[in-house]
């Protein structure tokens, strides 16, 4: 790890000052920024911590929605009663992610800003083409092995799987991202890779995430975040969805349903297709399985991730399933 | 306080006050090993994903080796080696490791135990299943994980058994 000048920030202005600076970088969980610099993919000349401001850290509900402080850690978040009663499938996908030492560290704001997993992008020695790390120098993973990576939403520039689980949930329910004033929707807040796959968020230097805010819903309360992986614990998603359900009077017909999937797409993935597809309809089986399959429309495999492209709508019906299903 | 060569920092680790000068990016796990002779903690993967490296900060489980020095400022450490008490009576969770054989190598074991302390503390030890789930973070490549499930479930009892007999 190169070394860097350490600056702690005592005000979110001074913060917003300090990561206009040119190489500077916001330190707050250290899960990310401390993880990439070791693997030698950031090199900060200045690392700006911003983990001790204060007043950052809160979590309000109302009945409204919920706003969650930039600064609170994924395990506060994940715990909070009102969010597990409220929001259970952003309680869900938070302890569901990582490990509790890195849901302790870890903030929620940071944890927008986590970069992809590839292991072509995570090792600039042995892999010096990345377009996500370096524009323009190619990319390593297409043509390589590619187990782990997207099936939707990728470009001839980068096919890297965004890895987080929370903002599956956030664009499944219309999250906001509060950069100080400026409000982003959180589905507009993760870029598509295209010609620019290096550019993730929508957040200019400068920026810092101050909040999260989930506007309260039915479906949001009816809610939940099914992850599969190759192994049950500590384990980044081979397809994950977050579904929240909303039932007419008769507690049958579907009259809001919100459907987002992790760990197949290049940014959280809104399948809007399948949520118009089943409003109106009852829950059955048949109908959730057929309408599932909206949810990979215009899906591309690079070989060995094919699978994902079968398990994804699998994901999704069972979501659906579980959660119209269970009282 | 902007500084590329040495910063001089406070760290708070087991109680005792510690003063000493590191360049930024040297990690609390580097801090505590190598500066201050803190050995009991240790480094596996050094990448956040095994766990060996596992404090306690303010009371919370994490990762020393993704936490720099400058930023566990301020706040309370607690390494394997501020555990026990002074007089050398083994905390809980380590008598439930011995008593239960919960280890081949040892390596991860520091790492386990102060992962499972804040486990049980966290009330995240109700059952095997949830005692997998919350130590997940922590690996053993001896593969003693039978074990170890069965050293945190001891532990949780008598964590909880000592509690009432307190109230």
């Amino acid at each position: 790890m190169r070394d860097f000048s350490y600056l702690r920030a005592n005000s979110v202005d001074a913060a917003c000052q300090a990561a206009a600076l040119p190489g500077a970088m916001l330190l707050a969980g250290g899960t990310t920024l401390i993880d990439l610099a070791k693997c030698g993919v950031t090199e900060p000349e200045t690392v700006v911590d911003i983990s001790h401001l204060k007043g950052l850290d809160t979590i309000t509900v109302d009945d409204r929605g919920v706003t969650i402080g930039a600064l609170a850690r994924m395990s506060s978040v994940a715990d909070h009663a009102e969010i597990k009663s409220r929001f259970p499938a952003v309680s869900e996908a938070l302890w569901q992610a990582a490990s509790a030492q890195l849901r302790n560290m870890a903030t929620i704001g940071g944890n927008l800003m986590q970069r992809t997993r590839c292991p072509y992008f995570r090792d600039p020695a042995n892999f010096p083409a990345c377009n996500k790390r370096t524009p323009g120098s190619g990319c390593s993973a297409i043509g390589g092995v590619t187990r782990g990576h997207a099936v939707l939403g990728t470009s001839e520039a980068c096919i890297a799987t965004y890895p987080g689980d929370l903002a599956t949930a956030l664009v499944a329910f219309d999250a906001t991202v509060h950069l100080g004033d400026r409000q982003v929707a959180a589905d507009d807040f993760f870029l598509l890779p295209g010609a620019t796959p290096h550019r993730e968020h929508a957040i200019e230097p400068g920026e810092v995430i101050t909040a999260i805010s989930i506007p309260a819903s039915a479906a949001a309360g009816r809610s939940t975040y099914l992850k599969v992986r190759d192994r049950q614990s500590y384990e980044f998603a081979a397809a994950s969805a977050a579904v929240g359900i909303e039932f007419e009077a008769d507690g049958r017909t579907i009259r809001d349903l919100r459907v987002a999937l992790g760990g197949v797409a290049t940014k959280p993935w809104r399948a809007r297709a399948v949520e118009e597809a089943l409003k109106g309809k009852l829950l059955e089986a048949d109908i959730v399985k057929q309408a599932s399959l909206l949810a990979i429309e215009g899906a591309v495999d690079h070989g060995a991730n094919h699978y994902k492209i079968e398990l994804a709508p699998r994901v999704v019906a069972r979501a659906i399933l579980k959660v119209g299903e269970t009282a | 306080m902007t500084s590329k060569t040495r910063i001089p920092i406070q760290l708070q680790i087991n109680g005792h006050r510690h003063e000493l000068e590191v360049e930024p990016r040297v990690t609390l796990l580097d801090a505590l090993r190598d500066h201050l002779g803190l050995t009991g903690t240790k480094k596996g993967c050094d990448q956040g994903q095994c766990g060996a490296c596992t404090v306690h900060i303010d009371g919370q489980r994490v990762l020393a080796c993704l936490t720099l020095a400058a930023q566990a400022q301020g706040r309370a450490v607690t390494s394997i080696e501020g555990l026990a008490d002074g007089d050398g009576t083994l905390h809980a969770v380590q008598a439930a490791f011995l008593e239960q054989d919960a280890f081949q190598c040892g390596y991860c074991t520091p790492g386990q135990i102060m992962s499972a302390v804040a486990c049980i503390r966290e009330g995240h030890a109700g059952s095997d299943d949830e005692i997998r789930e919350y130590m997940a973070g922590n690996l053993c490549r001896c593969g003693a994980y039978p074990h170890i499930v069965a050293a945190v479930r001891q532990a949780a009892l008598e964590v909880a058994s000592s509690m009432e007999t307190a109230s």
